[in-house]
């Protein structure tokens, strides 16, 4: 007699483990403005990629032409395929000491895998994945990009 | 001709009548038969396509995805698309094969397909066959198609074609049980196996609501059981695409393939229609006892509606257990069956007869 009522309980259980998951994938269907897939080329105005989108590597600058990088190189180090030279150079401050700056940081998008070593090594913060996805160029040699503008400098206060 | 969406009974008569006043017998019966024939191939081949496309679109939409969008306004002619590329492709025919079993055994999964829709009954007096053993005929002529797949998966001269045959040989010859004594708990409560005095019979209630408990289960196990008949998910371990590539259908190309393709949705389209026949009324209206004018207002939507809207949703019942459960192994599959739903069906067929014999239903 107790078999029979684990056996019906197993029944019952298994029936209702079942309607767990068509209760699941029944939300999904009845709510298709959830939908995650993205008609790409048509809603090409409008589209907002997300936050942990990596797109590439970007270095930002403010309004002065600014940007935060100090040259140390971490970015360089850190890379697994070589996808960033660091070109660095010298220059005198105002109290005549010889510091190192920035001449170009040169990325390599065309060997880069966009695993976000260089991003969560820098430690001043200042290179960033950017959410430009649109790469294609019909010149490989376009892919290799200076990050830091012509003519830019280190912001102030930017400790090494 | 009078055309009457309400009762095809006189349209058919009619045609008949006139065909014979200009023809002998036997080119009206060649004539009728050629007919019934090109409708058959026609809706087939026209709702076969439109379940590809219909399976596509509610997978997709149980993924959180869209489906094919970009042919024809949301995707509606992508898979005319994809069966024009399935009737160019080649049709190969790799070493070793037994040709004769090889070529044959497409044809025969269609003849079971199409000989179990002959019986079907569409609306009042849309149907080719009335047999007076409708439900035998239906469960008899569909399990000709496990003898197609047990020779495609023979005649290929490739073992994953055979494991898959050999496992759909054995899922489909357990859940033909369940199927039929299902089916045989239903036409207790009918009293006659004939399609047509079955629908005829649900007349005031459906018999899921007339048989009431008893129906409600065999319902549940027709449902399952003819998932597994159709070698569909999560009972389709016969092509088990990460293990089988495709199973018994392995080695077909182009319409070939496309054969056991239709087939398979046809099959869906079977089980479906067989169970709104049986337990959800067939073509009948949706009738409370003594609601009138409610009972006037369902009267008013044509039978055929009525079977496409049902049959439709039976169709989104079987494609939301495919794309929710995870595929089952053999012995799983075997268990279900043998001591699960084969004990439960006995016991049910067993208070349907007390259900029956005591009146006890609506």
């Amino acid at each position: 007699m107790n078999g029979l009522f684990e056996y019906i309980k197993t029944v019952f259980k298994g029936v209702g483990t079942l309607l767990t998951g068509m209760k699941i994938t029944g939300s999904y269907f009845f709510r298709p403005w959830k939908h995650v897939t993205q008609q790409y080329p048509e809603n090409r105005e409008t589209l907002k990629m997300f936050d942990r989108f990596r797109g590439e590597v970007i270095m930002p600058h403010n309004e002065n032409n600014e940007h935060l990088c100090t040259g140390c190189g971490i970015c360089e180090l850190n890379c697994p395929n070589g996808s960033i030279e660091i070109i660095s150079m010298s220059v005198l401050t105002e109290d005549g000491k010889k510091k190192r700056a920035i001449d170009k940081h040169i990325y390599h998008l065309g060997m880069c895998t966009f695993c976000n070593l260089c991003v969560k090594a820098c430690p001043t913060g200042a290179i960033i994945m950017g959410q430009e996805f649109e790469h294609a160029v019909w010149d490989r040699t376009k892919l290799t990009k200076v990050l830091n503008l012509p003519g830019s400098k280190i912001a102030q206060g930017v400790k090494e | 001709m009078g055309f009457n969406i309400y009762d095809f009974t006189g349209m058919t008569h009619n045609m008949h009548v006139s065909f014979m006043e200009h023809m002998s017998p036997l080119m009206t019966t060649i004539v009728e038969w050629t007919i019934i024939g090109v409708c058959y191939l026609l809706f087939i081949a026209l709702f076969g396509l439109f379940l590809v496309y219909a399976e596509r679109k509610v997978c997709a939409m149980f993924q959180q995805r869209m489906g094919p969008m970009r042919v024809g306004y949301w995707g509606l002619l992508q898979t005319i698309a994809d069966f024009i590329k399935l009737l160019m492709k080649e049709l190969i025919t790799p070493k070793g094969v037994d040709k004769f079993l090889y070529n044959l055994a497409p044809f025969i999964i269609m003849i079971a397909t199409f000989m179990a829709m002959a019986v079907l009954p569409f609306a009042k007096g849309l149907q080719t066959l009335d047999f007076d053993i409708g439900v035998f005929y239906v469960t008899a002529v569909s399990s000709i198609g496990v003898i197609g797949i047990l020779i495609a998966g023979w005649s290929s001269n490739n073992k994953y074609s055979l494991i898959g045959a050999m496992r759909s040989g054995a899922q489909i010859l357990s859940y033909e049980l369940s199927v039929s004594l299902s089916l045989v708990t239903m036409i207790i409560l009918a009293g006659s196996m004939q399609l047509s005095v079955i629908v005829e019979g649900q007349r005031d209630a459906w018999f899921i609501f007339k048989g009431h408990v008893p129906a409600l289960i065999a319902f549940v196990i027709f449902l399952i059981a003819g998932t597994a008949e159709t070698n569909r998910g999560p009972f389709d371990l016969a092509e088990a695409e990460s293990e089988l590539t495709a199973g018994f259908h392995t080695e077909y190309s182009g319409i070939k393939f496309a054969f056991f393709f239709l087939a398979e949705y046809i099959n869906m389209f079977i089980v479906a229609a067989m169970a709104v026949t049986v337990f959800l009324g067939g073509w009948m209206p949706l009738h409370f006892g003594s609601l009138e004018s409610f009972n006037h207002v369902m009267d008013f939507i044509p039978p055929l509606v009525w079977f496409f809207l049902k049959v439709g949703g039976v169709i989104f019942l079987i494609m939301w257990f495919k794309w929710t459960f995870p595929r089952l192994r053999v012995d799983q599959i075997l268990t279900l069956e043998w001591k699960y739903l084969l004990p439960i069906n006995l016991v049910n067929i067993l208070l349907m007869s007390l259900v029956v014999l005591t009146k006890f239903h609506l």
